[in-house]
């Protein structure tokens, strides 16, 4: 479980977070909502322990992310950013295989490789292992990205925003591939989506966030409603039924 | 593959200098072979000094277009040997001994680089294009500082900064090439054994850091080790440019890899072979050899240009 206490965090002067408390259950998707500008990066950042609070605690399973030494913490939680830097000279191994390095420092040993080849099935990359990530299209590279924090083995992963720049398409199979494995490998995964029907289809829980502060945490099917999605977006929204999955329709 | 590239690279090398020292060699063997050794020693260190140095400073700043030189290191050069010629006149200046001398410029390069691109790296490392500016603006500010106190001077003052103010292979002191020699492999096989966690740091802050990585102590310990080679390089025989991003963008070409403990020997060793084959070509065969700094320096700049124009196209 993931407990976060009084949370503020600001830069140069803003208050970006303000007074953040919540808990995140183990197990399956959590998606975060919310406007831009909500502080949902900046949160799933400070929860990464990246990013120093200006008050608060986090706890992630016990474990105080800002206090840690930095391989424990690489250990506990994974976190990919929204525009992880590109050295083009890797191949898909290469980068997949950075995630083991909390757990190897630079000598990898067999059981390193066996992560890096399970993260490169459960990604579907294995045929591309060998290719630059540079020559893959954007559907591929974040796939690639996504498979380097899974390789890292820890019960959270934190995902910025990955489903920016990817077509309906891959969209829709990274989040059945992540709905998937969150349940098979039982990893938590907390991701923070601007498509809200990405999150009503495939999240177990929904925490929606607006100008820095928590408005609603629910299970998905509790939290979408009309009434929530017009305070968190101020904008109004239609909830319709389609082969018994939610779909949000802004009007 | 990029390791067996590395071999032939070194192997390229010991052939050269072994055709450097005995090429054309007449009587008294002894007294030439000592001259050609010592001019050979620099040769390599300055070399695999700026080959090395650059790669670590691109992967900390993330960038592949800088050199240290670009950044101001080499302005600072040429104000530290303003100032100390100003301070005690051009025949004062030409009786220190030349080991103090040597020592006191790499000391002071040294904690002037490391506080140069600490600040640079520290302040603006996010964004790259207001750190290479801030770089190119306080290189101004060096230079012109310079620049003011050099026309305060003496002309025969002045003649004898501006010797110092090009990169000369000519004379090179046996005991300054020794120290000089020791602070390279030192910070050589240091940055050999980071060389994993370069790797981790290429990736940037963020992910490095999300990765477990000390990103920000690897950073110094890497501008330290930097400052150390490229200050013993310029003392040893002044400023030299864009030999490093000559040397680095080959590299990089060459081997096709990220991998650091690949990439600084192959940096280190292509520094190496292009002054030594370059004085080789210009002193040996064609009998000219103080074009070889401008050669290099013109190659780099072009080489600075083609990576410019190709980011472009991009």
């Amino acid at each position: 479980m993931i407990e976060i206490n009084g949370l503020s965090y600001r830069i140069d002067g803003t208050k970006i977070l303000h007074d953040v408390t919540m808990r995140l259950e183990s197990g399956g998707i959590t998606a975060l909502i919310g406007p831009n500008g909500a502080g949902k990066s900046t949160l799933l950042h400070c929860i990464s322990g990246l990013e120093t609070p200006e008050r608060g605690t986090v706890r992630i399973d016990g474990l105080d992310p800002f206090a840690a030494p930095a391989r424990d913490r690489a250990r506990a939680v994974a976190l990919l950013r929204q525009s992880p830097a590109l050295v083009s000279r890797l191949s898909v191994r290469e980068l997949v295989g950075f995630g083991r390095w909390p757990h190897h420092q630079g000598r990898p040993g067999a059981a390193d490789r066996d992560a890096v080849d399970r993260a490169l099935g459960a990604f579907a990359l294995a045929d591309l292992a060998g290719r630059s990530i540079a020559t893959l299209s954007g559907g591929q590279r974040q796939r690639a990205f996504i498979a380097m924090t899974w390789a890292q083995e820890t019960p959270w992963m934190l995902l910025d925003e990955p489903l920016n720049a990817l077509d309906p398409r891959h969209a829709r199979d990274l989040m059945a591939r992540l709905h998937a494995l969150s349940r098979d490998a039982a990893r938590s995964i907390v991701i923070v989506l601007h498509d809200i029907n990405a999150a009503a289809g495939w999240a177990d829980r929904i925490v929606a966030m607006k100008a820095g502060r928590i408005v609603a945490q629910d299970a998905c099917a509790a939290l979408l409603t009309e009434d929530t999605l017009r305070e968190v977006f101020d904008t109004p929204f239609e909830l319709l039924e389609h082969r018994g999955r939610k779909v949000v329709v802004a009007r | 593959m990029a390791e067996r590239r590395v071999l032939w690279l070194g192997l390229g090398l010991m052939l050269l200098s072994a055709g450097f020292l005995v090429w054309q060699i007449r009587a008294p063997y002894g007294f030439i072979l000592e001259l050609r050794a010592a001019k050979l020693g620099a040769l390599i260190c300055v070399g695999a000094a700026t080959g090395a140095a650059t790669v670590l400073f691109q992967t900390v700043a993330g960038n592949r277009l800088l050199t240290p030189g670009l950044v101001g290191f080499d302005a600072l050069f040429v104000l530290l040997q303003t100032v100390l010629v100003a301070g005690l006149g051009g025949v004062g200046f030409a009786q220190i001994p030349t080991a103090p001398r040597f020592l006191i410029e790499a000391a002071t390069l040294g904690g002037g680089a490391t506080l140069l691109f600490g600040l640079l790296l520290r302040r603006d490392a996010q964004d790259v294009m207001r750190m290479i500016l801030t770089g190119i603006i306080l290189g101004v500010l060096l230079r012109g500082s310079a620049e003011m106190v050099q026309r305060l001077m003496d002309p025969s003052d002045f003649a004898v900064v501006q010797q110092a103010m090009f990169a000369s292979f000519g004379a090179v002191d046996a005991g300054q090439l020794g120290v000089s020699a020791v602070v390279l492999l030192a910070a050589l096989a240091l940055s050999l054994r980071l060389a994993p966690a370069l790797d981790v740091c290429a990736l940037g802050r963020d992910t490095s850091r999300g990765l477990g990585l000390h990103h920000d102590r690897l950073v110094m310990i890497a501008l330290l080790l930097m400052a150390a080679m490229v200050s013993v390089s310029t003392a040893l025989v002044g400023p030299v440019t864009f030999l490093g991003l000559l040397t680095a963008s080959l590299a990089r070409h060459l081997t096709g890899t990220h991998r650091h403990a690949v990439l600084i020997p192959a940096a280190a060793l292509l520094g190496a072979l292009i002054l030594v084959a370059g004085q080789f070509l210009f002193e040996r065969l064609l009998g000219s050899a103080s074009a070889l700094a401008v050669i290099v320096e013109f190659c780099g700049g072009l080489t600075f240009l083609f990576l410019v124009l190709k980011r472009r196209r991009r």
